[in-house]
């Protein structure tokens, strides 16, 4: 048998203040990213925010510096510019804008078929979103996400017991913010794709932390008379070689889409790995010690 | 024991081959099917969505509330002919989505009420103001969408695209999905176009006309209107003729001043196509032939106004205004205008198919170029073998043979995964294949779960069988649970989720549920087979 991890006993719970702490931080700053983007303040991208992207192949390298020069020149106002050299792309985003939806790819185009006539180029796709769009897909992928979690509170509660339902809500929610707040730091842009992997995240940590819900439901028939907090720590060491060989598939897989997956799939690929770190880590600090923490009240309540 | 074991191969095998028959039209193997296979079995297969293929994903606005307006001043209209049939005194105008009649006597208003019961007064003094029932408004707001929903779809038909699907969304919105087209750009202006045809009589005898200047500016024509607004004669207005002076490319407006009310709409046409003008110019022209009535029409403004000059307006925009030289009977006319082929073309296609009942206003273009499309599926293709690759190898690498039956439940997932989207002629976006990758990614985890709790029950010295057999029990239940919280989500998401979420949440719950199916009873048939032989003492776990 190749084992990775052999009969562990380490004291999870113990530290849940550290990660109490940890993770604090982490919300906040996902929660600052949430409120940034309901405002529409954050790196939204055009999906959400409305506006016009275009992503031009040329025949031979470009200057980014040549591309702005000629936007400017052209008069096109609120842009940005991101290129892959590698492959002679340049994407161009212009954002909301008060023209009529079509002008904006037009004018960015003809700007650049003159100024750049040695350097023939291919569109390689444009996406305009008028302004109503933006805010209505975003009010949907909102909704979506609040409900599915509310399915999940429910399910859980009913399978094992409230306190375990708000564990693992409260660990999901903890991972997405996580996860949101580090794209939002990094100035990354926030998207219909994002979204997509932050749902992919969510699913893939609530898998890990009814795993262990499991396995400390099943320990506690037997381990009756121990502290739930025994039983917790013996219940993660148990599963723990699984935890690591699913989060290390999970990962080889993100990984090769990350490398090789194109540049579509970068940014999605980049948040489920973090994802996937991140929602290991919660299953483990987060999820049990929030069941940890509400279980002491009530039994201090009733004494 | 080993016949239970052969009927679970069977059920295995029989799906495998259910969707390798659904998934047979997206191989190559498809087109050297016999021909009763490619009529009878399943020929559809998987789409790929517009990110993956290419084309066009376009949402338009129906301006309903125009369409309203529309109807409003036909109804004015039509009140101004009875209130003079009746000999009424009372003078009725339109602006809007309101009509007023200069005198609220109860003659005037009998009149109008009994007419059009659609018209709910909205203000009562000494003139009285109207507006059509909120009710009957949103009737035509629908009716509108509707219309525009066929028309579009006329529009499409005729300019010749495979498989595009359009559809309402919501009470006003469109949605046109073109696949793989070439041409984006026109294809909108097609759809785009509202292509009200209008023959306008101009009004060059009122004394303003003499006084507007003889061309303007690409922008300057607001200003036009500004200067002119006080002086034009009631039921007269400025549009504007744009001329491309076909050397230097430069574009110059004429201001015309015509009468409002249109002699004769493009509703009465027949017939439209693409002429080339070979005796002078060499430059294509549209001719249009109206239908009897239209014909008749045609014959009667062209004899009451010889030696006037006619505007053929289309959408706001004058095409050109020749003189009348003499009465046009037979109905035959042309629109010439300073176009290029595919413009003509493009005009023939929107005339013939009608005009839309209101302007539509594009909400969202996405348009995939058809080159990012193929990068796209080769990059994902390459990721996902490379990936599965690791993780297959990973798999034999840490449990053996049983990483093996674990890489082999991971093959028939994928197999039956990719038969069920087929099967349902589902569409495969890049969200899906995110779906698909977290489904893999549990049907892994199912297998991990499976073998930790083997290698426990073998640690606590039990015989392999036994140990596969409560191992597997014990995992069950946490299996099941994990499967089922993603399946709440995924059901969500597919019920309140909108475009690529949806693709989302189907590959997802399709890969959820099959992999119930491959992890419970795929990989327990194998183990089962293996530990039939009688005397099994060690398992390669």
């Amino acid at each position: 048998m190749l084992e990775l991890i052999k009969n562990t006993k380490i004291d999870f719970m113990g530290k849940r203040k550290i990660a109490f702490i940890f993770s604090g931080i982490l919300s906040i700053i996902g929660i600052i990213a949430a409120i940034q983007i309901a405002t529409g303040k954050a790196n939204l991208g055009i999906d959400f925010a409305g506006g016009t992207s275009i992503q031009l192949k040329f025949e031979k390298p470009v200057v980014l510096h040549d591309v702005r020069k000629a936007l400017e020149d052209g008069g096109v106002k609120d842009f940005d510019l991101q290129d892959l050299p590698t492959v002679n792309k340049v994407l161009i985003r212009v954002k909301k804008t008060e023209q009529k939806l079509g002008q904006t790819s037009d004018v960015v185009t003809g700007i650049l078929s003159q100024k750049f006539s040695d350097n023939k180029y291919v569109v390689d796709s444009t996406t305009e979103i008028g302004p109503k769009v933006g805010g209505k897909l975003r009010a949907d992928a909102a909704k979506a996400i609040g409900v599915a979690v509310l399915g999940i509170l429910i399910y859980v509660a009913f399978r094992f017991q409230f306190n375990f339902g708000v564990g693992a809500t409260i660990a999901t929610f903890h991972d997405v913010l996580a996860v949101l707040g580090v794209f939002y730091v990094l100035g990354h842009e926030i998207n219909l794709i994002l979204v997509t992997a932050l749902l992919t995240i969510a699913g893939y940590s609530l898998t890990d932390t009814v795993v262990v819900f499991d396995r400390i439901r099943e320990n506690m028939k037997t381990m009756h008379k121990e502290p739930l907090e025994r039983i917790m720590n013996v219940s993660i060491n148990e599963v723990l070689s699984r935890t690591i060989i699913t989060s290390v598939t999970v990962v080889l897989t993100s990984a090769a889409l990350f490398f090789f997956g194109g540049e579509v799939i970068h940014d999605f690929s980049l948040a489920i790995i973090m994802g996937v770190v991140i929602g290991t880590y919660s299953s483990i600090f987060i999820a049990n010690p929030i069941v940890l923490v509400l279980r002491k009240k009530k039994a201090f309540a009733k004494r | 024991m080993k016949k239970k074991i052969l009927w679970r191969f069977i059920l295995i095998g029989a799906t495998v081959l259910l969707a390798a028959i659904f998934f047979l039209p997206n191989t190559p193997l498809f087109k050297n099917m016999p021909e009763w296979w490619k009529k009878d079995m399943p020929d559809k297969g998987i789409t790929l969505g517009l990110d993956l293929q290419g084309g066009i994903h376009l949402v338009f606005e129906v301006e309903g509330d125009k369409a309203v307006e529309i109807t409003t001043e036909r109804i004015a209209q039509s009140l101004r002919d009875i209130i003079s049939k009746k000999k009424l005194n009372a003078e009725i105008t339109s602006k809007g989505l309101l009509i007023t009649a200069s005198s609220s006597s109860m003659e005037v208003r009998k009149a109008i009420e009994d007419s059009y019961p659609i018209l709910m007064p909205v203000e009562t003094g000494a003139t009285i103001t109207y507006k059509i029932s909120d009710k009957e408004a949103n009737r035509i707001k629908d009716s509108a969408a509707d219309q525009a929903l066929e028309t579009i779809r006329n529009r499409i038909d005729q300019f010749g695209v495979a498989e595009p699907t359009i559809h309402r969304q919501g009470t006003n919105e469109i949605v046109v999905q073109l696949p793989g087209i070439k041409d984006p750009k026109r294809a909108i202006e097609i759809i785009g176009k509202t292509a009200q045809l209008e023959f306008k009589i101009v009004d060059d005898a009122a004394p303003v006309a003499a006084e507007m200047p003889a061309t303007v500016a690409p922008g300057e024509e607001e200003a036009v209107l500004k200067q002119f607004a006080e002086k034009i004669p009631a039921g007269d207005e400025i549009l504007f003729e744009k001329r491309v002076n076909r050397e230097t490319g430069v574009v110059r407006k004429i201001p015309i001043l015509l009468k409002k009310q249109a002699a004769l709409t493009g509703d009465l046409l027949k017939e439209a196509k693409v002429n080339i003008d070979s005796s002078r110019t060499g430059y294509p022209y549209v001719s249009i032939s109206f239908n009897d009535a239209g014909a008749k029409l045609f014959d009667e403004v062209t004899a009451a106004n010889i030696k006037k000059r006619l505007a053929i307006v289309l959408d706001n925009t004058i095409y050109s205004a020749p003189e009348i030289k003499e009465r046009i009977s037979g109905g035959n006319a042309q629109i010439s205008g300073s176009f290029s082929m595919d413009e003509a073309k493009d005009l023939t296609i929107v005339l013939k198919a009608g005009a839309l009942p209101a302007p539509v206003k594009m909400l969202q273009n996405i348009t995939v170029g058809p080159s990012l499309g193929t990068d796209s599926i080769e990059a994902g293709k390459m990721a996902g073998i490379i990936g599965t690759l690791l993780v297959v190898v990973f798999m034999i690498v840490y449990y053996r043979l049983s990483g093996v039956i674990a890489d082999f439940a991971l093959l028939l997932n994928i197999i039956l995964l990719l038969g069920a989207m087929a099967s349902l002629n589902a569409t495969l976006t890049m969200p899906g294949i995110a779906g698909i990758i977290l489904a893999i990614g549990m049907a892994v985890d199912s297998n991990v779960l499976m073998f930790e709790r083997i290698r426990d029950e073998l640690r606590a010295g039990k015989t392999p069988r036994v140990a596969v057999d409560s191992g597997y029990n014990k995992a069950f239940w946490t299996i099941f649970d994990s499967h089922v919280t993603t399946l709440i989500t995924a059901a969500v998401l597919f019920q309140f989720g909108t475009g690529p979420i949806k693709g989302f949440a189907v590959t997802l719950s399709l890969g959820v549920a099959i992999n119930l199916f491959t992890a419970l009873v795929g990989t327990k048939t194998i183990f089962d087979l293996i530990l039939s032989r009688r005397d099994v003492r060690k398992l390669s776990i």
